[in-house]
């Protein structure tokens, strides 16, 4: 068990997959011989050549054409969209040509790709380098939707989901590139499609993703302080969605607080909330609180930019919120 | 380059575009009847293109197709029972009646595959090219797309990245001068969409697209430049599409004497005279016969076919196993 930071994580993995199948090819903007603005493929072209390891122009719909088009036919691409702010330039490709074909062609192809993407604000990138866009994938049938919160989870769930047959989004955090975990060494996978309690309680459930993760875990520390125990649910896979792991925990807790870096209205939240409400109705003390971006663009300043995301101190309080009204 | 097709060859180009133009005729006929579902986009008079330029290729290449597709389906050997069945939306269609006139695959003759999202299916044929480069596999794919298609930008990014890499892929522009309703002078800023080849370093070439041998031709020579890694060309194959947009379309603004002046073009009354003038009008008429036939068996087997059952949606959304 090494302590790697989480772009070290996904490099770790990826190398990994590569070395063990060659049949993954990356390609992306500044994938090849800068090693991607992230560094996750930092001296992979050296390794595999040009061709495994391609840098393409910046062309979003043939990246993400050219993952559908290779994988049916036999290559297991790992395709970068550098921010997921760029996704909606390639969205005909997942909505229309990913989604569909396996299905409408009759079970003729199937599409082993990954498209490898970035989001998240805070880091004062501006409204069009800052969003979190992963309730606009998740609405997509047939494409699986990863957001890993640790190093350990970077490297496990992006193995698993280049291993996986069906197109996986799988979008990583501009600010938990340089957190840092344990992370096993070696081939290491984690199941796509399961959440994880990241840390146990029993008076809230606080159900996030992503860096929200880590904010949630703040957030149950100074609940913690309060004599508050906070449970938070890591969901890990968005879609699909692990619905026993977060429904026990509520039906558990009876109080719960969802929270999504992306949009609140029609947001990831939305949708977490109204399952909870299904199917666990009856254990509810407290109406399912929902945290999420302010419905805006991103603004530049910072004050303004932090304003408009959750963060510990509102999950804290929206889970302070849940207990006293499961209480009154 | 290859030899002209054999005068048995011509035939066989003849009867498939025969095939091709009673199988939508048929259509035609059950759409009127009530019998097919949603809109139909018919090739009449484009039946040229697609059996020309699949007759260049072999079993392993690859076709993406169009919204128009019908002639490419033939022509790369889709079985014409399943394919109507396919249309009809029956169980026993290529893609077991889910995909549609528009989205027909068949991955044992190398059809993947119809695309209704005009010029979406490019991006995906770049990257079935690159499969064929990066595993050494000597095959080509042959992407047909029309002048409505050439004016999407995914249309841009697929010819620069094909160029870029020299992937094996032939661009096959099938200009039949309309995009939907609106005429190519009012979407295009030149009128020959070859001269843009230029513009990505391979060559363009124009190609009378109601004359299947020469369309046969220029594919042939595109996909042997593909085939010995030298990259992409860009067909541009010049015809008309004699009936409107699709079955909802109703009309008005091809001008009468434009369709006037191409109805003499129309590529199979053409052929037939050639192959009547070298194998006898008995030889013509009896393959007009088998094509008539080949449709008729087509359409029977479609409506005899069953429906799919309801019970198969409930296989959910994912491939399972390992990839």
């Amino acid at each position: 068990m090494a302590e790697l930071r989480y772009a070290e994580a996904l490099h770790a993995a990826l190398l990994g997959e590569m070395r063990r199948d060659p049949s993954v090819v990356v390609f992306g903007e500044d994938v090849g011989v800068y090693g991607g603005v992230f560094k996750v493929t930092r001296d992979m072209q050296a390794e595999f050549g040009p061709e495994r390891v391609r840098d393409t122009p910046i062309s979003e719909q043939v990246i993400a054409g050219m993952a559908v088009g290779a994988s049916m036919m036999g290559l297991k691409p790992v395709a970068e969209i550098m921010y997921v702010d760029f996704l909606p330039l390639c969205l005909d490709q997942l909505l229309n040509q990913a989604s569909v074909l396996p299905f409408v062609w009759g079970d003729q192809v199937t599409l082993p790709f990954v498209l490898r993407t970035q989001g998240g604000a805070g880091a004062g990138a501006g409204a069009q380098h800052s969003k979190s866009l992963e309730a606009m994938v998740a609405h997509i049938p047939g494409i699986k939707v990863v957001m890993p919160a640790t190093p350990a989870d970077a490297k496990g769930l992006l193995a698993a989901a280049i291993r996986d047959p069906n197109p996986v989004v799988f979008i990583e955090h501009k600010f938990l590139y340089n957190t840092r975990g344990p992370v096993p060494d070696g081939e290491h996978l984690v199941e796509i499609g399961k959440a994880a309690i990241a840390r146990p309680g029993s008076d809230v459930t606080i159900v996030a993703s992503s860096r929200m993760v880590l904010e949630s875990l703040k957030a149950a520390e100074a609940l913690a302080a309060e004599g508050i125990s906070a449970e938070v649910v890591d969901i890990r896979t968005l879609r699909p969605l692990d619905t026993e792991t977060i429904v026990g925990s509520v039906r558990r807790t009876h109080r719960c607080v969802v929270v999504n870096e992306g949009w609140r209205f029609g947001g990831y939240g939305a949708e977490l909330a109204a399952t909870i409400g299904e199917l666990a109705f009856g254990w509810l003390d407290a109406p399912v609180a929902r945290l999420g971006a302010l419905d805006m663009p991103v603004p530049y300043s910072q004050p303004l930019e932090l304003a408009t995301i959750p963060d510990a101190a509102r999950i804290a309080a929206a889970a302070r919120d849940a207990v006293r009204a499961g209480h009154g | 380059m290859q030899n002209a097709p054999s005068l048995e060859m011509q035939a066989e180009l003849y009867m498939k575009m025969q095939v091709v133009r009673l199988l939508e005729e048929a259509i035609g006929r059950l759409h009127k009847e009530g019998r097919t579902r949603g809109p139909i986009h018919r090739c009449d008079g484009q039946e040229a293109v697609g059996i020309g330029a699949t007759a260049a290729l072999e079993r392993e290449d690859i076709v993406t197709s169009t919204h128009r597709g019908h002639a490419h389906y033939v022509g790369k050997g889709v079985d014409t029972g399943r394919l109507m069945a396919e249309i009809m939306g029956r169980a026993t269609g290529t893609c077991r009646g889910r995909g549609g006139h528009m989205l027909v695959a068949d991955r044992e003759v190398g059809l993947l595959g119809g695309c209704g999202i005009v010029g979406g299916a490019l991006p995906v044929a770049v990257g079935q090219a690159l499969a064929f480069q990066v595993r050494r596999q000597p095959s080509v794919v042959l992407a047909f797309y029309g002048d409505g298609a050439a004016q999407i930008g995914a249309c841009h990014e697929a010819m620069n990245a094909a160029a870029l890499w020299k992937l094996p892929l032939v661009f096959l522009c099938e200009h039949n001068l309309y995009g939907l309703t609106v005429h190519a002078r009012a979407q295009s800023s030149v009128a020959d969409l070859a001269s843009r080849a230029a513009g990505y370093g391979i060559p363009g070439e124009i190609v009378d697209g109601n004359d299947v041998l020469a369309v046969h031709a220029a594919t042939a020579r595109a996909v042997q430049r593909a085939r010995r890694g030298e990259g992409p060309t860009l067909v541009e194959a010049k015809t008309y599409r004699l009936l409107g947009f699709s079955t909802s379309d109703v009309g008005g603004y091809q001008p009468a004497e434009e369709v006037a002046a191409w109805k003499p073009r129309d590529p199979i009354p053409n052929m037939a005279a050639r192959l009547a003038a070298e194998l006898g009008a008995d030889r013509v008429a009896a393959l007009d016969a088998d094509a008539a036939a080949e449709v008729e068996r087509a359409v029977a087997f479609a409506l005899e076919s069953p429906l799919p059952a309801i019970g198969e949606l409930d296989a959910g959304e994912y491939v399972k196993g390992a990839a």
